[in-house]
């Protein structure tokens, strides 16, 4: 069984979208007018604050009675302050004191959260005990309270301070890096790297390391605002080195004088607004750069719901069904794409379907087909950004396509039901089965509490559930997949719906369950001469319950026949090559030949070993 | 590693297959105050021989994938012993285990988180030949023939995972765990995550690389063609233990015990005529089972606790 490796296309077409991000991270955050600001601003402050002796010949300490409150002049660009201090001189040399604090800040707390984050997240065990434990002690400690102590107790040095608070802000760190950790060293390329013989060390390095990279410089990047903010709090209530020049300082002298001199306020505040500020949003800019998501958040809204239009191409195949006369359903030229970064792309191409009443229509085709689109774009329910276009979708004489939002709900559920490929992502976790039932029977059918709980619990019981009362007072993770899916099966079928629209709905179960479910959709579609939309990629399933069949290929359908006539004479080489594909008639391999006789197999059906052969 | 040795190296027996699997226990702690632990093998004895393809069939749950990893050192070991060229395996530290990488490999089900995104295919191929100290040139090198191996174009290397389909991704799992010419790989529903035909021809790649190069498997799967169009011998899980083993052609046409059969009669043929045999067949078993056992093999699994 040789088939063309026709998969290594896909490739191809891949490249250019992943070169695309690619491109690194600081050439994404420069195309970020806000990013590119705030470092702009951010290297003009460290630059100033740098390079103040060269910008002023002023001593930021020097105080000089004459120049008390001195008026903006050649000598005092900005003024004085209110012990005739030089302001700009103060403003420059007060930005050494903000920003090393602040990196300090930071820096003792990169340093003792991010090793205790990938030891305690890596290894578990004693060590996360206790460090966590000692993290949310620290974090319920009150930050201010304890370094108003370390300032009364070791003097007024803002450096010691700012160690103090980058210590009280490392849980933070910690608790970011180790449930980053948790969460990568579940993934199976750190098992496959276990399993590649690498050195703990060697996996934290490689494929651990890099993925907390990010989170942390955004922590980081917010951290460094924050420190700076009560940095200068506590300067501006006067616990800071009284020989220093800072931001929170000047705020406080400022604000002595501020019936006399108001403007003092505005530098300083100036100065602490713009710093503060730029760290926050290139914070937030780093994590749009890092998710990539500013690019996709960005894209034009298409228009939205669905349009009347003609179908740009005509339908590829003429459809089998030459009468449409019992059609329940009828789509004809079914369009969709969606709006990317290189131009629409569409999905579904002039696709053409007609299901009659009390006939199972089979959907088949591979990944990327369009067969979950198509019945999606059915019952309405494709995303927003979709374009929709049919030349006709005739459901029962009634042209859905020009039904508005609310008249569409009253088909959707009611006369076209739908039942998912995940049950359980299906059902309302915090919600009890009954509730999610009762619902939509009184909604559409208008029953009392009462009927619709008898009407609910009769479904449950006809699904195959032994003990209805149990499922319907049960919270959907009580249940299993299989029961789940009986239960989105009944709720399907709640409002005795003309059309039933299953998309994939045995993938997710075990090949037993399947069957069963299988034979229950069955049993319910010929009970109520139902209409079946059956999306799938099993030809097995096909071949187990559909009528007719539809293969797509890329968005377009390639044949449609009776189920006999496609297994038996299959018309299209996409359809046979399928078909061919499907391992069901593959010989099997013989027990590998001399190398091991039979009797190494060893086990009994006990599954215990024969002691040594 | 939590693994007792209860047992020390046997004496080399000649006919001791490459990897033996014996009396296998595999605990996992309960979530919830003093429950007891819950047991996913309860021991559980497999052989592989080299070059062979031992099949691992069952349902989510029966503990196909546990025993896998049990084999690979990522499970722990309550007791029983994981053999491999006549060794024991289970309950080695870490340093030991480590040099045991070159024999024993794997390829995981899901090929979207099985490589990781941020590195290019070169380095993810590499990684493995550059721990053991092999040259970078040497690894260059043998990159470039992995990468033939699998089928893949040699500037594939270059590119990320995300720049490649499931199929293909598949292929460069299997192209790192063939780097160091591995005895035994362990295949963990290889193939389950990908389209019909790409499927088919992954397996084909997989009966293609063992014919070269002798290497076994241990291949899980829930799918009964799948294990047997790839299987020499065909091992059935369920409820952490194997209730029946055999050659591939019989377990999977003529199975003997009655889970299996349920197993294979439940699994849907592409054919309607078939199939529709195939169904009416099944509900006579079932029928069958449930006038006979009515306590003890549930007809309708999903009402005693399946987990899909």
């Amino acid at each position: 069984m040789k088939l063309p490796q026709s998969e290594e296309t896909t490739g191809a077409v891949a490249t250019d979208v992943a070169a695309h991000g690619r491109a690194g991270l600081l050439r994404r955050l420069l195309r970020n007018p806000v990013a590119v600001t705030c470092l702009v601003l951010l290297a003009l402050i460290s630059l100033a604050s740098l390079f103040a002796p060269l910008l002023t010949s002023q001593d930021p300490a020097h105080s000089s009675l004459t120049d008390s409150l001195a008026p903006i002049s050649g000598k005092h660009p900005l003024g004085g302050d209110g012990v005739g201090r030089d302001v700009l001189a103060r403003l420059l040399y007060g930005g050494r004191t903000s920003l090393l604090g602040a990196l300090l800040a930071v820096a003792v707390a990169v340093v003792i959260g991010v090793p205790a984050g990938l030891v305690a997240g890596y290894y578990r065990k004693w060590f996360d005990a206790v460090s966590s434990w000692v993290s949310n002690l620290l974090m319920a400690v009150p930050a201010i309270i304890v370094l108003l102590v370390v300032m009364s107790a070791v003097g007024q040095n803002t450096y010691i301070a700012m160690a103090v608070f980058g210590l009280l802000m490392s849980p933070g760190v910690f608790r970011l890096i180790r449930a980053s950790v948790i969460s990568v060293r579940e993934e199976l390329y750190v098992d496959a790297a276990r399993v590649s013989g690498l050195t703990d060390s060697r996996i934290i390095r490689r494929h651990i390391l890099p993925v907390v990279q990010a989170p942390t410089i955004i922590q980081a990047s917010q951290m460094l605002g924050l420190g700076i903010v009560i940095q200068s709090g506590l300067e501006f209530l006067g616990l800071g080195s009284a020989t220093q020049a800072s931001w929170g300082a000047m705020l406080n002298d400022a604000f002595a004088n501020i019936y006399t001199k108001p403007e003092l306020m505005v530098w300083p505040g100036l100065a602490l607004a713009v710093t503060v500020a730029a760290f926050g949003l290139l914070g937030n800019a780093l994590r749009d750069a890092l998710d990539g998501s500013a690019a996709n958040g960005r894209k034009p809204r298409g228009t939205a719901g669905r349009k009347q239009a003609a179908a740009k191409k005509t339908p590829t195949v003429v459809l089998d069904a030459g009468d449409t006369d019992d059609a329940l359903l009828v789509l004809e030229g079914l369009t969709v794409s969606y709006p990317t970064a290189q131009g629409e792309k569409t999905v579904v191409d002039g696709v053409s379907l007609t299901v009659r009443r009390g006939e199972v229509l089979g959907l088949v085709g591979e990944s990327g087909s369009g067969k979950s689109q198509t019945a999606f774009a059915v019952l309405g329910l494709l995303p927003r950004e979709a374009q929709v276009a049919t030349t006709r979708l005739v459901f029962d004489g009634t042209e859905l396509g020009r039904l508005g939002r609310a008249e569409m709900n009253r088909y959707r559920g009611h006369r076209i039901a739908y039942v998912p490929q995940e049950p359980m992502s299906n059902l309302d976790p915090s919600f009890r089965i009954g509730a999610q039932l009762v619902e939509p029977v009184r909604r559409h059918l208008g029953l009392s509490a009462a009927e619709a709980k008898a009407k609910t619990l009769g479904l449950l019981e006809r699904v195959g559930i032994s003990d209805p009362e149990r499922v319907f007072r049960s919270y959907p993770h009580q249940i299993s997949g299989g029961m789940a899916q009986r239960v989105l099966i009944a709720g399907a079928v709640s409002c005795e719906p003309d059309l039933l629209i299953a998309d994939e709905p045995t993938t997710a179960l075990d090949v037993t369950v399947q069957a069963e479910v299988l034979d229950l959709m069955r049993s319910l579609q010929r009970e109520r001469n139902m209409g079946m939309i059956l999306v799938t990629h099993d030809f097995g399933v096909v071949a187990d319950i559909c009528d007719r069949v539809t293969v797509m290929q890329t968005g377009a359908v390639v044949e449609s026949a009776p189920v006999g006539q496609l297994f038996a004479d299959p018309q299209h080489p996409y359809t046979r090559m399928l078909l061919s594909s499907t391992l069901e008639d593959a010989e099997p391999r013989s027990a590998l030949s001399g190398t091991v006789p039979v009797s190494t197999a060893g086990i009994t059906n006990t599954g215990r070993q024969e002691g040594p052969a | 590693m939590t693994g007792t040795m209860n047992g020390t190296p046997r004496k080399e027996l000649p006919a001791e297959p490459l990897l033996v699997a014996d009396d296998l226990v595999v605990e996992y702690p309960s979530k919830g105050w003093r429950k007891p632990p819950f047991r996913v093998l309860k021991g559980v004895s497999i052989t592989i021989a080299a070059g062979e393809t031992l099949g691992l069939v069952g349902e989510s749950g029966s503990g196909k994938t546990t025993l896998g990893r049990a084999v690979l050192g990522l499970a722990p070991i309550t007791s029983g012993t994981v053999r491999y060229d006549g060794k024991v395996i289970s309950g080695l530290g870490a340093k030991e285990r480590r040099a045991l990488s070159s024999d024993i490999q794997v390829v995981f089900q899901d090929p979207y988180t099985s490589l990781n995104p941020a590195m290019t295919v070169n380095d993810i191929l590499s990684e493995p030949l550059r721990v053991a100290g092999t040259p970078r040139a040497e690894a260059e090198k043998r990159v470039r023939d992995l990468l033939d191996q699998v089928r893949l174009p040699a500037d594939a290397g270059e590119r990320l995972p995300r720049e490649f389909s499931g199929g293909q991704r598949q292929r460069i799992a299997i192209a790192r765990a063939l780097s160091r010419d591995p005895r035994v790989i362990v295949c963990d529903e290889p193939v389950s995550a990908l389209d019909l035909s790409t499927q088919a021809r992954v397996l084909d790649l997989f009966v293609e690389i063992q014919e070269r190069t002798g290497v076994a498997y241990l291949f899980v799967t829930h799918d009964l063609s799948v294990v047997r169009h790839i299987s020499h011998r065909v091992a059935v899980m369920q409820g952490g233990e194997i209730i029946e083993t055999g050659d591939a052609a019989t377990v999977t046409t003529v199975p003997q015990h009655p889970y299996t059969q349920r197993l294979l009669l439940a699994a849907p043929v592409p054919d309607p005529q078939r199939q529709a045999e195939r169904r009416a067949e099944r509900r006579r078993l079932a029928a069958a089972l449930a006038a006979d056992t009515s306590t003890e093999v549930p007809t309708n699994a999903s009402m005693s606790g399946d987990r899909a």
